[in-house]
């Protein structure tokens, strides 16, 4: 993260693969909206998974039940709405309320399923997969198996129109929220004495230790963040599909494995180029090749990979 | 004799070999002992089971790699014999075309997995076949010219086989000779590299062997005998879909069928396939008794019958996975044949 530094090849890569869209697709108009819908996507599954590249980063612990707190999220979120009457009023109470559950159940996860296996990464993977099956079950338990409707408040339906672009108003407004919990990720991150903390951390959290900070509880604080985030991130989600299922994070899971590993397992910075990269690509080659649009993901991985094999942004550690 | 057959593997324990013996001899006897279509189908699905779990403890509990793609593979046998099926004059001839034709697509699947993700830390690999599996799954569904979609292949299988109780010793004999070829597989110098590699990767290597490559095999051998697998199930089944074989939730039954049986001894997976088969299978029927009891209770708190509707039996199995990751990391077979691990090293795995 050293600033004069900075390593810009992913970002020239990213605006290289919108202005690409842009020659193929050729009617301006389809690019905004498949661009915006894009940004939209991504950004929502940067928010998603930046708090599961920080835990990994940190303590060395990858969380294959994320997608957890995804669903939980969004079971909350559909939830409030209802007891709200789905109006725009109840928006706001509804994502801090998914944010709060999910932040609770992931201190509680630390706590009980993670703690005793940290270092061991098989009991690790083991674990979790244990836990995610548990309370999926759970939730099947509360809220009964059926598909949960979460529609989106009236306001935020429909689309502006300028000129003869199309824009979702709810994408909008995902593209706002998701730049705007960017910005404050960055600021916290870059401004602040406990981000400076954590970036050391994640490049070496030994040293760290050593001068005399406790990463253990910096890293409890981040994977509450972590799970709080992906709570928020799976109520917009939910509210972007409209409609929530337990497999809501075991779909979003394998997008995030995805994005974590093309940005270099434990970098925000990645992790944001990764998640627009594959946000961006998923909505142009759905337009242009409908057929392949499930490989380019796979197909965009394999291909940074043998570019980058450590990912966009390679984190020091080995 | 039984000394050879098992590879001197023998299950150091009387109430293992107890349960061994039992499970074995009423899969041997299954259409006599327990006729009716049901019990048949469950017995069938326990020994296609034992050896697509045995199949994933050679890259767990031996090689110590996690694998989200193992049911990747079954579903490529189940769909090489389906499409070959379907698609030719069902006889011999399209089976054994249509599992070769598996055999290498698994082969050549699992070894540029292999090399491509095994050089790097076990997350990586478990985060890459997760990824790959959920693609393939996807892509099996979606090309439903070829695979039937959705909805799967229904096909015709030859004559010898249209007799459930031939089927069944087809399907027997296979999984048993595979599990015996996996046993001999593990008690091997092979296998000791294996769980050298398991144990201590660095130590391996610098003892000289190479440990991407032994992985990158032991990854291959278990790709190819669940492809096999695959291939017996959907004989059995005459009938290949996504849900049967390339569901992620089968893979969750694999992992639960492997850790609550015991990582790291074939014989785990026997008693894990079987009891989670049998629970699949009858502990729903339990369950459904306790929940209409604890409905028509008075004074119960609205949640708690819900925690037993016959749906969600895999809570319960979940919850016994976490206690035996925790508590018994060798499983139920750990815990019968070394209570009390004498030696130190033993110890130290059991602990890994």
């Amino acid at each position: 993260m050293n600033s004069t530094r900075f390593d810009f090849v992913p970002f020239l890569l990213l605006a290289g693969v919108a202005l690409g869209a842009l020659a193929l697709i050729r009617t301006p108009s389809t690019w905004v909206t498949l661009t915006v819908a894009g940004l939209a996507m991504g950004l929502l599954i940067f928010i998603m998974a930046s708090g599961l590249t920080l835990v990994f980063g940190l303590m060395d612990v990858m969380n294959f039940a994320h997608g957890l707190f995804i669903a939980l999220g969004a079971y909350i979120a559909a939830s409030v709405m209802k007891v709200m009457g789905g109006t725009l009023a109840g928006l706001v109470p509804a994502m801090l309320a998914a944010m709060l559950a999910a932040g609770v159940l992931g201190f509680a996860f630390e706590r009980v399923i993670i703690k005793p296996v940290y270092g061991q990464h098989l009991k690790q993977i083991l674990i979790t997969t244990g836990g995610m099956i548990v309370a999926e079950q759970l939730i099947h338990v509360v809220w009964g198996p059926d598909l949960q409707p979460l529609p989106r408040p009236e306001a935020l339906r429909g689309a502006f129109l300028i000129g003869d672009v199309a824009l979702e108003k709810y994408r909008i407004a995902a593209v706002v929220v998701g730049l705007t919990l960017f910005a404050a990720l960055a600021i916290v991150l870059n401004r602040t004495r406990v981000g400076l903390l954590i970036r050391a951390g994640v490049e070496n959290s030994e040293m760290v230790e050593a001068m005399g900070y406790r990463v253990r509880r910096l890293f409890v604080a981040v994977f509450v963040a972590g799970s709080a985030l992906a709570g928020l991130g799976g109520a917009l989600w939910g509210m972007y599909q409209e409609a929530v299922t337990v497999a809501i994070g075991a779909q979003m899971m394998v997008l995030i494995f995805i994005v974590i590993i093309i940005g270099g397992l434990g970098s925000v910075t990645g992790c944001f180029v990764g998640a627009l990269l594959v946000g961006l690509l998923a909505n142009y080659v759905g337009y242009l090749a409908p057929k392949v649009a499930l490989g380019s993901n796979i197909l965009l991985m394999v291909l940074i990979l043998l570019w980058r094999p450590q990912g966009l942004y390679p984190v020091g550690k080995s | 004799m039984i000394n050879t057959i098992l590879s001197g593997d023998l299950p150091r324990s009387r109430i293992l070999a107890f349960l061994l013996s039992a499970i074995v001899i009423s899969l041997a006897f299954a259409p006599f002992l327990f006729p009716g279509t049901r019990s048949l189908d469950v017995a069938a699905r326990v020994c296609v089971f034992v050896l697509l779990v045995a199949s994933y403890d050679l890259l767990l509990g031996y090689t110590g790699i996690v694998s989200f793609a193992h049911t990747m593979f079954f579903g490529i046998g189940g769909y090489g014999v389906g499409i070959a099926l379907a698609r030719l004059e069902p006889g011999w001839g399209a089976i054994g075309l249509g599992t070769l034709a598996a055999l290498a697509a698994s082969l050549a699947l699992s070894f540029v997995i292999g090399l491509f993700s095994l050089r790097v830390r076990a997350i990586f690999f478990a985060m890459i076949t997760l990824a790959v599996a959920s693609f393939f799954a996807i892509l099996a569904s979606q090309l439903s010219g070829f695979t039937g979609g959705e909805d799967g292949l229904s096909f015709k299988v030859p004559e010898l086989l249209r007799s459930r109780t031939a089927a069944y010793y087809l399907v027997f004999a296979a999984s048993a000779a595979l599990f015996l070829v996996l046993l001999r597989v593990v008690n091997s110098p092979f296998g000791r590299v294996l769980l050298a590699i398991r144990e201590n990767e660095f130590r391996a290597e610098a003892l000289g062997y190479r440990t991407v490559t032994y992985r990158t095999l032991a990854n291959c051998l278990g790709a190819l005998v669940a492809t096999l697998a695959g291939a017996l199930y959907a004989l059995w089944l005459r009938y290949t879909g996504p849900n049967t074989t390339l569901d992620f939730a089968i893979m969750i039954d694999i992992l639960l069928m492997v850790v609550i049986g015991g990582m790291g001894t074939m014989y785990g997976a026997v008693i894990g396939a079987t009891l989670f088969v049998v629970a699949q299978n009858y502990l729903q029927d339990a369950m459904k008794l306790v929940h209409e009891a604890l409905k028509g209770a008075p004074a119960v708190p609205t949640l708690l019958p819900e925690l037993f509707h016959p749906d969600r039996w895999l809570l319960w199995l979940g919850v016994l996975f976490v206690i035996s990751v925790y508590y018994f990391p060798r499983g139920i077979v750990g815990q019968l044949s070394s209570p009390r691990p004498s030696n130190p090293r033993q110890r130290a795995s059991g602990a890994r």
